[in-house]
C-alpha cells in the first residue's frame, strides 16, 4: 500500500513533468546523436585546446569581420555553427576562403594559410557544434571501383561537372570548378558539405565508400590520356565546333584560296 | 488601237522600243576583254623551273612515304584494350599517314598544273541555249521511234497501270507524316503514366537502395528511381521496359528548409517537411535536368538552359521550356521511408499532341 501511494505520488509530483520531458529529451537528443554519428560515421578527428586556442585567435583576425566575432554570421557571411571541420577545411584549404570580393561566386586562388593554420581553423570552427569532419584518410586512396566510381559521378555529379569533371557553366555567373588537380580529400569534403551552390551529398546518399570510388574514377581519367586526341579541355561540343569551324574551315578557305590563284 | 493594247516587241538589242521614252543602253556590261598574259618564274627561268619540278616530285614521294608509314602505324601500334595508349597512336598515325598521301597527291598535282603546265589565258564563245534546227528534229525523232519501239502510246493497260503505280507510289510516304498527329490511345496512355503509384518507395538510382526522410538533410540532392523498377525480374531475365520506364520515371530529391517553398493551394502535402520530388525530364524536349544550385534553388537543362524555380514548384524562370516540371507528391511509410503518394498528376517530359 506504502509503495502504491508512493508510485502515484511520483506520478502527481511537480517534478513528473520535468522528468518526463528529460527522458523524452534524453531519447530522442540520443536517437538524433545516433542518427548524426551515422552521418559522420567517416572520420573522428580530435584537436588538441591549443589548436582551438589557436584556431579561436586566427577566426578573430582574419574571418570575425564578416563571419561573427563567434562565427554566429553577418549580413555579409553566413553562420559558422555546425558547418565542421571538412567545410573548413575545404574552403580555407582551397584558398577560396577568406572570400576575395563578393560575386557570384568566390573563386579559387593562392592559398592564404598554412596546413597547421587551417587545422587550427578547423578545430575551432568544429569545437562549435558537431559537423561534418575532415575525412579519414583511408577514404583518400585511389584505390577504389572507378566503374562504379564512373557510374556514380555520371548519375550525382557529371550533369554540372562535366564526365571527366572539367566543370562547366551554372546560372548568372556561377560556374562548376573543374576537379583536375584537386586533392582527394577536397573533393571528398566538397561532396560532404556542398559548398557554395554545390549541393549535399552526405553519407547517407554517397556512402565513404562511394565517395572514395568517385575519387577514384576522377584521379583515373587525370591520370590517363584520351583515347580520342587532343581533349580541347573536355568541353564538349562547343570547344570541338570551334576548333573544328576556324581550323578544318579555315584550312579548307586557304586551300580554295590557294587552287584559285594564278601562279607566281 | 490604243496605245497600251500594243504589244510590245521583244528587245532584239538592235532597236529602240518604237515610241517608247527608255532610253536602252545595248552595251550595259562592256566586255573587259582578255586580260594581259602574266609571264610565270617557271616560264621566265629555267631554275625556277627546275625547283618547281622538283617539288612536285617531292610532294609525290612525301605521298609515298605518307602511305607507307600509314601501314607501318596499323602493324606498330596494333589495338588492344589494354593500352589506350596504343589506341591513340594507331588512330593519330593511321589517319595522318593516310591523310598526308592523299593530300599530298592533289597538292602535288595542282601544283604541276599551276606552275609547269600551259597557262595561256583561252576564251570560248559560249553557245546558244536552243538546239540547232537539225537537234530539235532529230530529238523528236528519237522520241516518236521510242514510243513506236515501246508502244507506250498503242498499249493502253501498261501506261495506264504505270500511271496507277506511279501515282500509289508517294502514298506510304505521305502515310509516315501520320505519325506527327495523333499517337493513338495505346502511346498517349504511356506517355501520361509512369512506374510511379501510390506506396512506391523512392529508392538510390542506379543501385535502388531506398531512402529515408532522415537521410535527406538540408541542401542534400538525391536521384531518384521507383525501388519496385527492377532492372531484372524475379526470373533473372532482363526487363525489357526498365530504360523506357526509367527515362520517365527519373526524380530528383531536393531538401530544402520548408519556409522557402511556397506551394500553391491543394499542393502543401505534396511535399514532406521540406524534401520536394520533381521529375527531372525536362519539359522543353525531355533532357535531364539536374543542376541544382543550393542557395538559389534554381535547376538548370544543360540542353538550352531552361531554369526552374525550387522554391516556387519548379516554374520557368528562364529558357525555352514553357511548363514547369512536374512534381511527385511524396510522403513517409511507417518505417520512414519516403514512398509517392500517386503518379503524377500530369505527363512529364515534353508535349505531345493530346497534350
Amino acid at each position: 500500500m506504502a509503495k502504491q501511494s508512493s508510485k502515484k505520488n511520483l506520478r502527481r509530483s511537480p517534478f513528473a513533468a520535468v522528468l518526463v520531458i528529460l527522458a523524452g529529451l534524453l531519447i530522442s537528443g540520443g536517437g538524433y546523436a545516433a542518427a548524426n554519428a551515422v552521418v559522420n560515421a567517416n572520420s573522428h578527428v580530435d584537436y588538441t585546446a591549443a589548436q582551438q586556442e589557436e584556431g579561436k585567435r586566427l577566426f578573430a583576425a582574419n574571418c570575425a569581420s564578416c563571419h561573427g566575432k563567434n562565427a554566429e554570421g553577418t549580413k555579409a557571411a553566413p553562420s559558422l555553427i555546425g558547418v565542421g571541420s571538412a567545410s573548413v577545411d575545404f574552403q580555407v584549404g582551397t584558398g577560396r576562403m577568406p572570400g576575395q570580393a563578393s560575386g557570384p561566386q568566390l573563386i579559387k586562388k593562392e592559398v592564404q594559410f598554412t596546413a597547421a593554420q587551417t587545422e587550427a581553423l578547423a578545430a575551432y570552427v568544429s569545437s562549435l557544434a558537431p559537423g561534418p569532419n575532415v575525412p579519414d584518410e583511408k577514404w583518400l586512396s585511389t584505390s577504389g571501383n572507378t566503374t562504379r566510381g564512373g557510374e556514380l559521378f555520371r548519375i550525382n555529379c557529371a550533369m554540372c561537372h562535366n564526365a571527366v569533371g572539367a566543370g562547366g557553366a551554372l546560372t548568372e555567373g556561377k560556374f562548376a570548378a573543374s576537379l583536375k588537380g584537386v586533392e582527394a580529400k577536397h573533393i571528398y569534403e566538397a561532396m560532404l558539405t556542398g559548398p557554395q551552390n554545390m549541393p549535399v551529398f552526405n553519407d547517407n546518399n554517397l556512402t565513404p565508400q562511394d565517395k572514395q570510388d568517385i575519387i577514384s574514377y576522377l584521379k583515373y581519367v587525370e591520370n590517363n590520356p584520351s583515347a580520342g586526341g587532343e581533349e580541347l579541355a573536355n568541353l564538349g561540343p562547343v570547344a570541338e565546333g570551334l576548333f573544328a569551324w576556324i581550323f578544318m574551315l579555315g584550312g579548307i578557305v586557304v586551300i580554295t584560296i590557294w587552287l584559285g590563284a594564278k601562279s607566281n | 488601237m490604243s496605245k497600251s493594247k500594243e504589244v510590245a516587241k521583244p528587245f532584239d538589242g538592235e532597236h529602240d522600243y518604237e515610241g517608247g521614252l527608255a532610253v536602252i543602253d545595248k552595251n550595259p556590261v562592256a566586255d573587259p576583254g582578255m586580260e594581259p598574259h602574266r609571264v610565270r618564274m617557271t616560264d621566265k627561268s629555267p631554275a625556277h623551273e627546275k625547283a618547281a619540278a622538283r617539288q612536285v616530285t617531292a610532294l609525290f614521294v612525301f605521298s609515298m612515304i605518307s602511305s607507307f608509314l600509314a601501314i607501318v602505324a596499323y602493324f606498330a601500334f596494333p589495338l588492344s584494350h589494354l593500352s589506350l595508349g596504343n589506341v591513340r597512336a594507331n588512330t593519330l598515325f593511321l589517319g595522318l599517314g593516310i591523310a598526308f598521301g592523299m593530300l599530298a597527291i592533289g597538292i602535288g598535282a595542282v601544283h604541276w598544273a599551276k606552275t609547269l603546265m600551259p597557262d595561256a589565258e583561252v576564251s570560248e564563245a559560249r553557245h546558244q541555249t536552243r538546239g540547232s534546227e537539225e537537234v530539235r528534229a532529230r530529238a523528236i525523232e528519237i522520241i516518236n521511234l521510242a514510243n513506236q519501239e515501246s508502244g507506250f502510246s498503242r498499249r493502253k493497260l501498261i501506261r495506264r497501270t504505270l500511271y496507277g503505280a506511279l501515282a500509289l507510289f508517294p502514298i506510304p510516304g505521305i502515310i509516315l507524316f501520320a505519325d506527327l498527329g495523333p499517337l493513338g490511345a495505346e502511346v498517349d496512355e504511356k506517355l501520361r503514366h509512369t512506374a510511379w503509384k501510390k506506396g512506391s518507395r523512392l529508392a538510390k538510382d542506379p543501385y535502388g537502395t531506398p531512402i529515408k526522410a532522415s537521410d535527406v538533410t538540408v541542401g542534400s540532392v538525391f536521384h531518384v528511381i521507383p525501388e519496385d523498377l527492377k532492372e531484372y525480374n524475379a526470373d533473372g531475365s532482363l526487363n525489357s521496359e526498365y530504360l523506357n520506364e526509367k527515362a520517365k520515371a527519373a526524380v530528383l530529391l531536393v531538401r530544402v528548409d520548408p519556409t522557402d517553398l511556397n506551394p500553391s493551394k491543394g499542393r502543401e502535402s505534396w511535399a514532406y517537411d521540406g524534401i520536394v520530388a520533381y521529375s527531372k525530364i525536362c519539359t522543353h524536349v525531355g533532357c535531364p535536368v539536374a543542376l541544382y544550385e543550393q542557395h538559389t534553388h534554381h535547376l538548370l537543362c544543360p540542353c538550352h538552359q531552361s531554369t526552374f524555380d525550387l522554391s516556387n514548384e519548379c516554374a520557368v524562370v528562364f529558357g525555352p521550356a514553357s511548363r514547369a516540371l512536374p512534381q511527385l507528391p511524396i510522403t513517409v511509410d511507417a518505417e520512414g521511408y519516403l514512398v509517392a503518394q500517386s503518379d503524377f498528376n500530369e505527363p512529364v517530359g515534353p508535349s505531345f499532341w493530346e497534350r
